[in-house]
């Protein structure tokens, strides 16, 4: 079987778990308008202001969101331990990790876009007229959250304070992805959009980097 | 399904398992041949599923070797051909009976999935409930369940661990038969058990743990229900 329809199987299966505990977007989704509500009675809708901080503060609540949503993808694999099973029947170790990386994925764009009118209507920031270019920021965004996000759940899903590790692992490791994507996002809303391929291009090598240490390494993170 | 390629042996070399200061596996050394059905005994703590997690591939020991065949016990194709029951069902609480068998199969490349994971839901009478979620099933369901997803690519090597655990009377004699007949076609097995006379009646050699040490294998002379025989503490 090959590593393609390995994942696809494991794709398949994540996505249908997933639709049947409702357990990740649903936690996901309420966190993002809690946060994207909350921080918008800190500014005067339409000022200058909300459009300088807007998008960092989106990408936090979605940064913040992530950690909250990565950390049950490997921790929910410990209940009855079918990672286990996973790792015996896998021909591929590296399937599982790009099975969940792409349904992590998944549900953080789609989170993301649903948050977007929100976010547009709180922060009286147009986002229609770059929707096309934002879409790209978020996936090449997104992706980075959860290659390394995928990694450290993995990792801290092992460890003894398995709740407080993920986030302290994760939100530094994120720094680049978080700043790289602000900058994007904010070139894009601001007065004269601009889809700046710099950062664009710095996300797709932060993605590629860890792509490929999870390839190279993912095995020895599912080892007890 | 017949057991798929020659069956696997398993040798032990100096093995030793330690968690932090707890040494769970004491220098233990053994082969089991291919083709042979060995039931290992001993309290709980003794170190029987540490040794079995190891043996699966699934736990790095701490010193000393182990092989599955010819083979380093790591390689995902070794593991491959191994099924294993663990003390967790291993099975997805939000998936359907036939939705897990089905899961599984498909990693494990068989070309028939379907047919097969029909074939031992009838087997072990969870056809008509093969469409429901495994959550909403008995503790002896998701056990039966559980060791039919272990038997879906007709294993070479059996690692099955207390596998009698929630099964009933009629269950434990499903699954004595079950594993008889898979002995038969030449499948090598090692199981832990507490008891459970009918599934001990199925080992062809015993072997009893003590604080992590080999106490004693039928091998050596001993009979087989002596060894299984834990004496209380």
């Amino acid at each position: 079987m090959s590593l393609l329809q390995t994942t696809a199987t494991l794709f398949n299966k994540e996505l249908r778990t997933e639709l049947r505990s409702r357990e990740l977007i649903t936690t996901t989704i309420v966190f993002i308008v809690l946060v994207i509500v909350l921080f918008s009675f800190t500014f005067d809708p339409g000022s200058s202001e909300s459009r300088r901080f807007g998008p960092g503060l989106l990408w936090l609540a979605f940064l913040f969101a992530a950690s909250l949503m990565l950390q049950p993808c490997f921790l929910r694999e410990q209940l009855n331990d079918t990672l286990s099973a996973l790792r015996m029947a896998s021909p591929d170790p590296f399937a599982i990790f790009l099975a969940k990386l792409a349904a992590n994925t998944m549900f953080l764009l789609l989170t993301e876009l649903m948050m977007l009118p929100v976010f547009a209507v709180l922060y009286n920031v147009p986002v229609w007229h770059v929707l096309p270019q934002l879409a790209l920021v978020l996936f090449a965004g997104s992706v980075g959250i959860c290659v390394a996000g995928t990694a450290v759940a993995a990792i801290s899903a092992q460890a003894r304070m398995r709740e407080l590790l993920l986030p302290l692992l994760l939100l530094p490791l994120l720094t680049p992805v978080l700043i790289a994507s602000t900058e994007a996002t904010a070139a894009l809303l601001a007065d004269k959009p601009e889809l700046r391929l710099d950062w664009l291009g710095f996300l797709a090598a932060f993605d590629l980097v860890f792509l490929t240490a999870l390839w190279l390494f993912g095995e020895f993170l599912l080892e007890e | 399904m017949t057991s798929a390629g020659a069956p696997l042996g398993l040798r032990c070399n100096n093995l030793e398992k330690r968690f932090g200061n707890f040494m769970a596996l004491r220098r233990i050394s053994f082969e089991i041949v291919p083709g042979e059905a060995v039931a290992l005994a001993g309290h709980n703590g003794s170190g029987k599923t540490t040794f079995l997690r190891i043996a699966a591939g699934l736990s790095r020991p701490t010193a000393g070797s182990l092989h599955v065949g010819s083979e380093d016990i790591i390689t995902t194709a070794v593991r491959m051909r191994i099924g294993f029951v663990a003390h967790q069902t291993m099975l997805y609480d939000e998936l359907t009976a036939e939705e897990n068998l089905l899961l599984f199969a498909r990693l494990q490349g068989i070309a028939t999935a379907a047919q097969r994971a029909s074939e031992l839901l009838q087997e072990t009478g969870l056809i008509d409930r093969r469409r429901s979620l495994v959550r909403t099933f008995s503790r002896g369901m998701r056990q039966r369940l559980t060791i039919a997803r272990a038997l879906l690519h007709a294993p070479a090597l059996l690692l099955f661990d207390e596998p009698g655990t929630g099964l009933d009377a009629p269950g434990i004699s499903w699954l004595a038969a079950t594993l008889l007949r898979v002995r038969d076609a030449g499948c090598t097995i090692l199981m832990s058990l507490h008891g459970q006379a009918e599934l001990a009646a199925v080992a062809t050699r015993a072997m009893r743990l003590e604080a992590g040490s080999l106490a004693a294998d039928s091998s050596s002379g001993e009979s087989i229900e002596s060894v299984l025989r834990v004496r209380e503490r």
